[in-house]
């Protein structure tokens, strides 16, 4: 069983809430956002093995290419040029489709492989710990998140996804029994919510707000969430004391009145959707 | 000698695009035969690889010098790969661009513009790129 975490806007403690679930259900953790994986800060795993991500780009053999254009024209990222001498390749545009190779009739193309990124599991205590890294300077992190989530441990996993409602948490949704949306009061917030809500009721999974950073009176997402019919998991206040224990890369769930809350979060999941 | 000017227009009156990957058109002006021609740039509404969908439709055209604002650093080894001089304007119209060319008094671009300088629609227009 998987249940992702996801917030419509970056920072509002996606990854806080998903270690902190992980530790207290004693599920795994997979960390899925790729471009900046911070999981690992606060679960400090152990027995790290690393595994390479790689995807196809293609090779253009001058000798046997006619200059025929061809391949690029059949490409639609515009990664492939052709200039007066030969066929220039983009390779951070490539989406490693392989359309170049199937319409080339010389039989010029044939393909390579690059890493883009790595793949990293651990263990904290029982817990197995997996995260995607994405190398600095590639724009591409879909076939990160594909092979990260290809084949998760058994049992019960807490995906935390990428913020926003990108292509990264479209793909890492496809994976999700169940969805967790983090939030905090204030006009952003609800407004990014309102995108994320959209998104999982696309998906038709259920779902629930985790209302983070609160501290003033402000209503609005618990007004939002009634009149849309959303349940809200948990509140999780705003103070001084779990932002010093956090930025020393502690988990919030070391405060005994945080550890409190969590513990009625998963109460309130297990009733609304139960997993043994 | 093909000379190949981003505009935002068709004809030799329009302004000069300083954006090169997402102008709308090119206007290309032929110094021997006197004629311009307009073609609609396909980089212009592209995901990605914009400059490099320009200056693909720049190489196949035959052009010898590109006049526009600034060109992404893709763009930009493309057309110094192909032997295409690019020249620098302001935004003012096509005709007095390739006149002020004509006259010898553009700079030569030397080195690549910030990448995705002209994403979104004109987001990049009028602040980078003009002198």
């Amino acid at each position: 069983m998987n249940i992702a975490i996801l917030s419509g806007k970056g920072g509002t403690g996606k990854t806080t809430v998903s270690t902190s679930l992980s530790v207290i259900t004693g599920a795994n953790y997979i960390d899925c956002d790729v471009e900046e994986p911070n999981g690992f800060i606060f679960l400090n795993p152990s027995q790290l093995k690393k595994e390479e991500v790689m995807v196809d780009y293609p090779i253009v053999d001058k000798n046997k290419c006619s200059l025929c254009g061809e391949c690029v024209k059949v490409c639609q990222f515009n990664a492939l040029v052709k200039t007066k001498k030969e066929i220039m390749l983009f390779e951070k545009l490539c989406h490693g489709c392989h359309a170049c190779g199937i319409v080339c009739k010389n039989g010029a193309i044939t393909f390579e492989k690059r890493t883009i990124g790595i793949i990293e599991e651990g263990h904290y205590g029982s817990l197995i710990c997996k995260r995607g890294v994405l190398n600095v300077g590639e724009p591409m992190a879909v076939p990160v998140i594909k092979k990260l989530l290809k084949d998760l441990p058994k049992g019960l996993n807490i995906i935390d996804c990428a913020p926003g409602t990108s292509c990264n948490v479209v793909n890492s949704l496809q994976y999700a029994d169940y969805a967790i949306l983090v939030t905090e009061p204030s006009s952003f917030g609800l407004h990014d919510l309102k995108m994320a809500v959209q998104l999982v009721r696309n998906f038709n999974i259920p779902f629930g707000v985790i209302i983070n950073k609160y501290n003033t009176g402000d209503e609005r997402i618990q007004k939002y969430c009634k009149e849309e019919n959303i349940k809200i998991l948990g509140i999780i206040p705003y103070k001084r004391e779990a932002a010093e224990v956090y930025s020393s890369g502690k988990m919030i769930i070391n405060l005994p009145e945080y550890k409190k809350i969590f513990e009625d979060i998963v109460k309130s999941l297990r009733e609304v959707f139960p997993w043994s | 000698m093909k000379i190949a000017v981003s505009s935002e227009g068709k004809g030799l009156n329009s302004l000069l695009d300083v954006r090169f990957g997402r102008c709308n058109y090119f206007v290309i002006y032929d110094t021997e035969g006197e004629i311009a021609k307009a073609i609609e740039n396909k980089g212009q509404m592209s995901g990605g690889g914009a400059g490099i969908a320009a200056a693909q439709q720049i190489i196949d055209e035959d052009v010898d010098v590109v006049i526009t604002g600034n060109l992404g650093p893709n763009a930009f080894n493309l057309l110094k790969n192909s032997d295409i001089k690019v020249y620098r304007c302001g935004s003012i119209n096509v005709e007095r661009a390739i006149q002020l060319f004509n006259e010898g008094k553009l700079d030569e671009l030397t080195q690549a513009g910030p990448a995705h300088a002209g994403m979104g629609i004109g987001a990049g227009r009028g602040f980078r790129g003009g002198r």
